[in-house]
This record gives structure tokens, C-alpha cells and sequence, in this order.
């Protein structure tokens, strides 16, 4: 998938002639139809669920009225940006949702690097191969059970409180307390995904070349040297992309999990970008408001995603597309 | 290479084992728990790890056919009928966009890939289910999740990595498009349809979202949304607030946990031998 034009455009004509003119259009799409029909049905999925509902977002730039619908509901311009930047329930979400992004930055991103790399030095097979399935095993768990097992462990009445009460410390109930809001949100992530997040990593150490370490080792490389010299420039490329994925999704953070935890801990610290979109919205009624926010959200993401991915051809390094094009 | 050193590899050790049984610890505790009678619960702070004296009432209490006895039902119905849908688009779009030389199959492939990138978030979503007259109806649980981007490029890079003179020979046999899919593409496919197929299965069983925006009637509600409200949210469930408590709620929590959990660990094994060969990375990467 490439977006942006090659850099070196051919200005001559290719020397060599196509040997036949392509078929006109109509004569093609005959050709191929049962292709075509076969993957009819996904592209009008992505069509109408991905691509038609960014048209809903006119409801920005309206008082949007359910029963008066896109068409019928009065415009009312830049209204509904200007309520939601003078709110100040807007900008704590955002605050909140910066906070928690920058913990999971912190504390969850370098996890899986971690534990790929001690998996990956794992000589045995089977430890290897068991340790893996066992923590891969929790990304397959929806964030109700997660949140649940978590309450019955940190909540007021579990086991993390009776330990403290038992050497003599106050009880507390980390699934209430809004200071430690954005550390309990990681801990979670930690538990879900640190295993799952290894494949990807492990995948970039499989493919690091045997010989470099070799070669290091001849040369007097030790164990750290050649996990300074060539393990870690092997999975730079990743790291780098994944960082920018990260960048780009820096106002959404778990959505599902946050919403199930927003009243247990608080608006206050609780309450993210998303959450606020939908408690606004769909709760409060206030569409073109919340949509407004949604706007925001979204070309802040895109402008976010872009730039990241011009810094890191900057550095020289394979931005997401050229890399998801390869 | 040298050998590891000993300080290092008992180090090592730990480390593995300490992730290990923090992985496990909740899921003994869960099923433990759900075990247990009240007195147990008590005296272990609310979390059996061994219940000494094994009772089945938390589990007699939500097979009834009350509020988890419906919500099960329906999850496993939606489940079902979801993932039969989704595999069925995934694959026509895989396959059809698996030959280059198909007319607009690059252009399609990039609308699907771009999705990848942004979200129409919420309000706009809602929207267009509310538009498509699709709310308080179970097709909104699977229509806004029909198709992943993810799994459609995990299968049509598998399809185009089929022996291409296989294709070529029953073409040149006079088999059509559809013939060969049907009898030489999904056959040589089983393992990562498997996979696919699970993927979308898990994603359902897990859903709650849908359901919280776009179902009103809670008899409508699957399994998370009854988990939300009971164990979360400590509603009380019609149906054994009624009857004389059987079993302590707590136990009844857990039970209904470990009813959302089973399904995931049984076809947790088939899944995960796939990722430790690492199948799926290559597609990843491609």
C-alpha cells in the first residue's frame, strides 16, 4: 500500500511498449466478475460502516435534532466547537486521557520488548513454547472478565486490602481510588497484552541474521555486547513503527476498559476522550457537540499519524506505509 | 556461543515463573471461588484458591433459566451466526482480491487496508445504525464488525501464497473462479480458517460495547453486559433475587465468570498452536 508518490517518478516513457492494449473497463470487470462479485459483499461493509458514517459528522456543524434528522436539523456553524473548547469537562478528558497514554508509554511499551527478548534467550524449546502459550492466553479475554478479576483481587473487599490489613497497613481499594487511576489502567493492559505484544518482536528476532552473531562472537563480543550490537539495531525498524502507531492513537486508550471503570473511580480521573464523547452524546443527547469532539479527535489522530511517520523518514527509517507496502 | 551462567539462569527462571503464575493465580482463584460456600469465601478474604469442599449450587443457580441462562444463550447464538457471517465476507474479499491481475483490486484492497487507520468513532456509528433502523436488533451486534481488516490480510496473504501452478492447471481444466475456491483454495486452507474463524468467535463471545450502545431492551443483553451489571455494577438478577439465595453472591460471580471464560479456554489450544509457529507473523509482517 503505497500513498504518497515514489520520489523518483520516471519522466521518459518505459522503453519497452506494452505488447497489447488493455481491454477497454466494461470488457475487464466482465472478465473478472466472479472475483469481483466474490468481494463485493466486504467492500460494501467497509463502504457503508467505515467510510459512510464519516458523512454523520455534518451533525458538527448542527444542532442536531434525532427527530429532525441530517436534513432538517438547523446549521449552526463553528457553535458546537465553541461550547466544547470552553468546557472544561472536555479538557479534563483530555488531560486524563494524556496522563493515562503517557503511563502506558512508560510502563507498558518496553514489557514486551522485555519479555521477548528473555523468551527469545530461552534455550529450551518447551519452556519456551509453554511460558508463550500460557502468556498469550489473556488477550483473548474481554475487558468485562478482566475488570471483574481485578475488582475481586484490588477491590474493597479482595485480596490486595486484607493482605495490607493483615501487616497492620490502612486497607486500599485501588479500584476506587482516582490517584492511581492511569497505573491500575496499565496494570491491566500488562496483564492482558505483555504476552501477546512479544510475537511481534519475537517475530523481528527470528529474523535477525545468525551470522552477525557469529561474526560478534569471533570478535570478542560478549553476551550483552551482541545484545547491544546486534539484537537491538535488528528490532529498531519495529520499534520505530510501533511507536508511531502508538503516536497516532495517543487520545484513544482502551475505550471498553475505561468505560467499565469510569464510575467506580470518578468522572474526574476517570473520564477520557471517548468516554466523554459518549456520555456527552449518546447519554446527554448533545450530538453535534459530541460530534464535534469526535472531528477534533479525529483529525488531530490523522495530523498526529502523518507527522509521526514524516519524523521517522527523517531519521531514515521505513515509515507504516512503505512499510505495510512491502 | 558460551554457556549461560548459573546466577543467570536461575534468574532467568524466575522471572518466567513469576509471569507464569501471575497469568494463572487469577483464573484458579475465579474457579476456585465459584466453588466454594460462604464460609470458605470468608475465611479466605474472598478468593479461594482450593476449595477443600467442592459445591456445584453457584453453577445450579445460574443454569435455572434466568437472566445468565438467557444471556448465554444469546451470546452463543450471536456468536454463531456472526462468525458464520464474517468468515463467509472475509473469504469472498480474501479470494477475490488475491489475484493482481483482477480489474479495481488494488483500489478495493487500499479502501479496506485505509480503514486501518482511522475510526468514525462513536456518534457517527450510532448514527448510522440508528439510519439504518438497525437498533434493538441483534444485526447491530455483527454488521458494524462484519469484516477485519486484520483477518483479511492474514487470509489473502495465505491465498496468494498457494502454489500458483496448482490454479493455473485446474484453470486450464476448465474450472471457473468459484470451482476452484470452493474445491482447491478452502480446502488447502483449513488451518488458517481455523484460525480466522476463531479470531471472529472470540471477538464476539467478547463484545459488550455494541450491545451497551446499540440494545435498549435488556432481555436483548448478552453475557458481558449481565456480567457488567452483576458482578461490576452489583445489580442484583431477577431471577435468584427471587429464589432463596442458593449459593453466596460471590460464588454465583465467579461462576458466571468462569461460564464467559470456559468457551475461550477450550479453543484457546487451537489457536495458540498456530501463533507459537509462529503461522500468523509472516502475514503480519506482509
Amino acid at each position: 500500500m503505497t500513498i504518497s508518490p515514489p520520489r523518483t517518478a520516471p519522466v521518459v516513457a518505459p522503453a519497452v511498449p506494452e505488447k497489447k492494449a488493455r481491454p477497454p473497463l466494461h470488457r475487464r470487470i466482465w472478465r473478472d466478475r466472479v472475483m469481483l462479485m466474490l468481494a463485493l459483499p466486504g467492500l460494501l461493509y467497509f463502504l457503508v460502516f467505515h467510510y459512510a458514517p464519516l458523512f454523520g459528522y455534518v451533525v458538527a456543524f448542527q444542532d442536531y435534532q434525532p427527530y429532525l434528522g441530517y436534513l432538517n436539523s438547523p446549521w449552526v456553524g463553528l457553535q458546537n466547537f465553541a461550547t466544547v473548547f470552553s468546557d472544561s469537562r472536555f479538557w479534563d478528558s483530555i488531560v486524563n486521557t494524556l496522563q493515562i497514554t503517557v503511563t502506558q508509554l512508560v510502563l507498558f511499551f518496553p514489557a514486551p520488548i522485555a519479555l521477548a527478548l528473555l523468551l527469545h534467550s530461552v534455550m529450551s524449546e518447551k519452556i519456551r513454547r509453554f511460558v508463550q502459550s500460557v502468556v498469550y492466553l489473556p488477550h483473548f479475554i474481554g475487558w468485562v472478565i478482566i475488570v471483574s478479576i481485578f475488582q475481586q483481587i484490588l477491590g474493597g473487599a479482595g485480596v490486595l486490602p486484607d493482605l495490607l490489613a493483615g501487616v497492620g497497613l490502612p486497607r486500599w481499594d485501588m479500584m476506587t481510588d482516582p490517584d492511581t487511576f492511569p497505573l491500575l489502567v496499565t496494570l491491566q493492559l500488562l496483564w492482558k497484552d505483555a504476552g501477546w505484544g512479544t510475537i511481534i518482536f519475537l517475530a523481528a528476532l527470528l529474523s535477525i541474521n545468525q551470522e552477525l552473531y557469529e561474526a560478534a562472537a569471533m570478535d570478542g563480543a560478549g553476551r550483552w555486547r551482541r545484545l547491544w550490537h546486534v539484537t537491538l539495531p535488528g528490532i529498531t525498524p519495529i520499534v520505530i513503527l510501533l511507536l508511531i502507531l502508538n503516536l497516532g492513537s495517543i487520545l484513544s486508550v482502551g475505550f471498553e476498559q475505561i468505560l467499565l471503570q469510569r464510575d467506580a473511580v470518578g468522572a474526574e480521573a476517570g473520564e477520557v476522550l471517548d468516554t466523554f464523547i459518549y456520555h456527552y452524546g449518546v447519554r446527554d443527547g448533545q450530538w453535534g457537540a459530541a460530534a464535534a469532539v469526535g472531528l477534533f479527535k479525529a483529525v488531530v489522530g490523522a495530523a498526529l499519524v502523518l507527522g509521526a511517520n514524516k519524523v521517522a523518514h527523517l531519521l531514515g527509517h521505513e515509515g507504516v506505509y512503505r512499510g505495510a507496502a512491502k | 556461543m558460551e554457556k549461560p551462567s548459573t546466577p543467570g539462569l536461575v534468574a532467568k527462571g524466575a522471572v518466567l515463573l513469576g509471569v507464569t503464575l501471575l497469568v494463572i493465580y487469577p483464573f484458579v482463584g475465579v474457579l476456585g471461588t465459584s466453588l466454594s460456600d460462604e464460609v470458605q469465601i470468608a475465611r479466605s478474604g474472598g478468593f479461594v484458591l482450593l476449595p477443600t469442599d467442592p459445591t456445584f449450587d453457584a453453577y445450579r443457580a445460574i443454569f435455572d433459566g434466568g437472566t445468565v441462562t438467557r444471556a448465554l444463550l444469546i451470546s452463543v447464538l450471536v456468536t454463531a451466526a456472526g462468525t458464520l457471517a464474517s468468515v463467509c465476507a472475509t473469504i469472498g474479499m480474501a479470494y477475490g482480491l488475491s489475484r493482481r491481475e483482477v480489474t479495481g483490486s488494488r483500489i478495493i484492497l487500499m479502501v479496506a487496508l485505509f480503514t486501518m487507520l482511522f475510526n468514525p468513532g462513536i456518534i457517527a456509528n450510532f448514527l448510522l445504525v440508528k439510519e439504518l433502523g438497525l437498533l434493538n436488533t441483534f444485526g447491530a451486534l455483527v454488521l458494524p464488525s462484519l469484516v477485519s481488516a486484520f483477518n483479511l490480510v492474514v487470509l489473502r496473504s495465505f491465498f496468494m501464497g498457494l502454489p500458483g501452478e496448482l490454479l493455473e492447471s485446474a484453470r486450464m481444466d476448465g474450472a471457473g473462479d468459484l470451482r476452484i475456491l470452493v474445491r482447491i483454495v478452502l480446502p488447502l486452507s483449513k488451518a488458517v480458517l481455523a484460525v480466522v474463524s476463531l479470531f471472529y468467535a472470540v471477538a464476539y463471545w467478547n463484545a459488550f460495547f455494541n450491545a451497551l450502545l446499540y440494545l435498549d431492551d435488556t432481555e436483548k443483553w448478552p453475557l458481558p453486559l449481565i456480567l457488567r451489571s452483576f458482578v461490576l455494577q452489583g445489580r442484583t438478577l431477577e431471577s435468584i433475587a427471587s429464589s432463596e439465595a442458593p449459593a453466596p453472591v460471590q460464588a454465583i460471580q465467579m461462576a458466571v465468570l468462569v461460564v464467559a471464560i470456559v468457551p475461550i479456554l477450550l479453543v484457546y489450544p487451537f489457536l495458540q498452536r498456530y501463533f507459537t509457529k509462529g503461522v500468523l507473523t509472516g502475514a503480519i509482517k506482509g
